[in-house]
């Protein structure tokens, strides 16, 4: 019986079970379309939601007076608060970098090679990315659920009724602290764990110390530098405008949730898109870096 | 015949399913008192943030000196507003804010005034409301009463022309209840402002109002003076005050 065939015969039985079973064929397409077109819709308006709240949030910071303070605050929250984890895991990716790049590389003579490997693999790619995956966790979740509360305990509503945009005052400086800390945490990362290599692949295992930090500054080009901070730039955007929407929007929810279930749901769906998009973004800048 | 400060022509507010507002006639005159009374759950606070433009109306009209509230212009809209506080039953402060920066918020945001003209203006609310020398103090590490204050502070601090209250003594022991009236009656009386005030004081809090609205299943059942209300004539009113709620059940039967 042909693949033809089958899909015919299927089609059929189908179509008997409709009819024998009541249900018109208006009904059932109908049905389909709604099931189909309800989240897709619902989707569709959560995107124009999330566009016109960046916007809005873009279009606030330069307006007079400038909130320094309020930039300061969260260049502290973001920045300052998140240079410890930073620190911690790009010596621990570097480390391990280091030994499976050698372990890799010495099967083909080529261990000199591991300080290119290793900095070129944090610059371009795993500085950017991991940098921002680790803000999400530590200073998005907490943005999210910030925001939620504010929202879920009428702080928000009480900025409406003072005649304070809330979107300047909880939106704008978060975006203008998140596109300082997020090129200057990467930068951090990058050279930590390019020490990180060092350690793991010269101390440890033995590779040349001059060999490693040359193989490093000669593979290295100013190229590779701004396209980590490109993707750094876009990624700061990307996460400080995610967990703000998701915890300003906190009492939209698709489950009608509202109260602390609603600020859980907020912080989860901060964390997982945030970091969804992240590696989106990523694949996209990379492909026109390239 | 003056006309009123804030009218509610017919307004209807539907919340999925539930309709919470249906048909709701009300008129407010500039620099009165007016108590909302009504059930939990009836939709008074529904009511307040039409006020404010926090809820827009499904059908009807609210009107502000006449003019529609959806129909102002936004300059129009932003000098009514600026005119106007809300104090929220939950008292909405900012946790990450002192005591003194949430009262001084509305002016640091939203004024050009100097910092020591704030403080001052600041400092004379606080004392006004008996709160001194908890500047800064973060809302958390204040009992509820004072937390009330604060919020009510910060709802004066603008010496807005109307200010809407929504269960302003919630939570409150009775002296501090009647400290927050007496404060509501006398700020009142120096600055003229028009105050709704929705609450479940009763019947402490008819001393303060000179209209009494009851709103029961949607619409203002009830629009009446203290002395109106008291005199029992109104037979759901009255079911209401005395907190009979098999007799009040009956009465709108």
């Amino acid at each position: 019986m042909s693949l033809v065939s089958i899909q015919y015969s299927c089609f059929f039985y189908f179509l008997f079970f409709v009819i024998d079973s009541g249900i018109s064929l208006k009904i059932m397409i109908s049905r389909l379309i709604e099931t189909i077109g309800n989240p897709f819709s619902s989707y569709i308006e959560s995107l124009g939601r999330l566009i016109r709240f960046f916007l809005a949030g873009i279009r606030q910071i330069p307006v007079l007076p400038f909130q320094w303070n309020k930039i300061l605050d969260q260049i502290g929250f973001i920045g300052a608060k998140s240079l410890f984890v930073i620190l911690l895991t790009s010596m621990f990716t570097g480390m391990v970098l280091g030994l499976q790049g050698y372990y890799s590389l010495v099967t083909f003579g080529s261990e000199a090679a591991l300080g290119s490997a290793v900095a070129l693999s944090l610059i371009r790619e795993l500085g950017p990315v991991l940098t921002a995956i680790m803000i999400t966790a530590r200073a998005g979740s907490a943005m999210a659920a910030e925001i939620g509360v504010m929202r879920m305990s009428e702080q928000i509503d009480a900025l409406v009724t003072m005649q304070i945009n809330p979107v300047r005052f909880i939106f704008s400086p978060r975006i203008v602290a998140a596109l300082i800390c997020f090129p200057l945490l990467t930068a951090f990362f990058d050279v930590v764990g390019i020490f990180g290599g060092f350690l793991s692949g010269s101390l440890l295992m033995g590779i040349n110390e001059t060999v490693y930090m040359d193989k490093v500054i000669q593979s290295v080009k100013m190229i590779d530098i701004w396209g980590g901070f490109i993707k750094s730039f876009v990624f700061a955007l990307v996460v400080a405008t995610i967990c703000s929407y998701r915890g300003y929007f906190a009492h939209m929810n698709n489950q009608g949730q509202t109260g602390a279930k609603g600020v859980s749901l907020a912080t989860t769906s901060a964390v997982v898109q945030s970091c969804i998009w992240i590696l989106i973004f990523d694949y996209v800048i990379t492909s026109f870096l390239v | 015949m003056t006309q009123p400060f804030i009218e509610f022509k017919n307004v209807y507010k539907r919340f999925g399913s539930l309709e919470v507002l249906k048909g709701v006639n009300l008129s407010i005159d500039k620099g009165t008192v007016t108590v909302v009374i009504g059930k939990s759950g009836s939709g008074k606070s529904v009511l307040l943030k039409h006020i404010v433009g926090l809820i827009q109306e499904d059908e009807g009209d609210v009107l502000i000196q006449g003019k529609s509230l959806n129909r102002l212009s936004s300059k129009q809209a932003r000098q009514f507003k600026k005119n106007m506080s809300y104090m929220f039953q939950d008292n909405a402060l900012f946790d990450f804010l002192t005591a003194f920066e949430n009262i001084a918020l509305p002016l640091t945001e939203t004024t050009r005034m100097t910092a020591a003209q704030i403080r001052k203006k600041v400092h004379d609310r606080m004392a006004r409301l008996s709160i001194e020398g908890i500047d800064d103090k973060y809302p958390s590490e204040l009992s509820g009463g004072m937390r009330k204050r604060v919020a009510m502070a910060r709802a004066l601090v603008t010496d807005p022309e109307l200010i809407l209250f929504d269960e302003p003594t919630t939570g409150l022991d009775p002296i501090r209840k009647n400290d927050v009236h007496h404060l509501i009656r006398e700020f009142q009386k120096q600055f003229g402002f028009t105050a709704v005030i929705v609450s479940h004081d009763i019947p402490d809090i008819f001393d303060l109002a000179q209209q009494i609205a009851l709103l029961d299943e949607g619409k203002i059942v009830f629009k009446g003076t203290r002395e109106e209300i008291m005199a029992c004539e109104h037979e759901t009113a009255c079911a209401f005050i005395r907190g009979r709620e098999v007799l009040y059940d009956r009465s709108k039967a």
